[in-house]
């Protein structure tokens, strides 16, 4: 058995789903911080 | 203790958490893919599993993140219980998705190995279904604390919840110890791995952990900026 389809799925499986956790991560971050600064800004 | 408790308040780690994100993150990175590539294409194939074993390169860092997750989870919501540190129920937020997706991934990733290695996607046996239980364990908190927050409640049982989750974790370690069935027994720590195979999972152990802290870190860092946020508009909805 090709033991290479298994392994290559299994690393694109990682690289989706800990890219996906960070990107997701990030953007909420970006958003709030943003949004924060925005009020910050506008009541000053 | 005091160290802790300083640190605990939201401005002082903010002005920690800032910076360390991206280094955190981005030496994490750095880390996996040296060892990825180390482990697919500098170590030999191994004796019994072949080419299959590369797999362990990132199953065995998805595991240790899986568990850690909840032994952090776990941590935070004991220290919300005992001290009520603003951060502690913060911390136990922004780590449960990151510790649900890392478990899923350790159940994913196995079960691939699993095909070629065993002839099976799925097996009933101690270590799979103790880790599936803890990840379901991971959802369950998850809709626990939403359902506590959209009430408004003060967050006591999703800290309860998570200090008894971690009874799980000396289930799933030991689950090989106790159930001799199709997983195979502590390798890693045993030592029962050649030094020619094992040395890149150091890498990608120590990447995945930083980047795991560095997607804590920016979580958090959301929560808190989001709570900001609603405390200033309350105040100026009441002035």
């Amino acid at each position: 058995m090709n033991h290479w389809p298994f392994i290559t799925a299994a690393y694109l499986l990682v690289l989706l789903g800990t890219g996906g956790l960070a990107a997701f991560s990030y953007a909420a971050m970006r958003r709030a911080e943003a949004a924060a600064a925005a009020l910050r800004g506008g009541r000053e | 203790m005091p160290v802790l408790h300083a640190f605990a308040n939201p401005a002082r780690f903010l002005k920690i958490a800032r910076p360390l994100t991206p280094i955190l993150f981005w030496l994490g990175v750095a880390l996996v893919a040296f060892g990825c590539w180390a482990g697919l294409t500098l170590t030999p194939p191994d004796a019994v599993q072949k080419e299959s074993a590369r797999i362990l390169y990132i199953h065995v860092p998805s595991a240790w993140l899986g568990m850690g997750g909840w032994s952090g989870l776990a941590i935070a919501c004991l220290s919300y219980l005992v001290w009520r540190h603003p951060l502690a129920s913060v911390a136990a937020r922004a780590i449960a998705p990151a510790g649900a997706t890392f478990a899923a991934l350790c159940l994913l990733t196995g079960s691939i190995w699993g095909r070629p290695t065993w002839g099976t996607w799925w097996e009933w046996d101690g270590r799979l279904t103790s880790m599936l239980l803890l990840f379901f364990v991971y959802i369950a908190w998850i809709a626990l604390d939403r359902a506590d927050a959209e009430r408004s409640g003060d967050g006591r049982v999703p800290a309860l919840f998570g200090v008894a989750g971690s009874a799980l974790l000396p289930i799933v370690h030991y689950s090989v110890i106790w159930w001799n069935t199709l997983h195979q027994g502590e390798s890693v720590l045993a030592g029962k791995i050649h030094p020619s195979l094992l040395w890149p999972l150091f890498f990608t152990l120590g990447g995945f952990t930083l980047v795991f802290a560095g997607v804590v870190l920016m979580r958090m860092r959301a929560i808190l900026a989001a709570q900001k946020v609603e405390a200033r508009l309350r105040r100026m909805a009441a002035a």
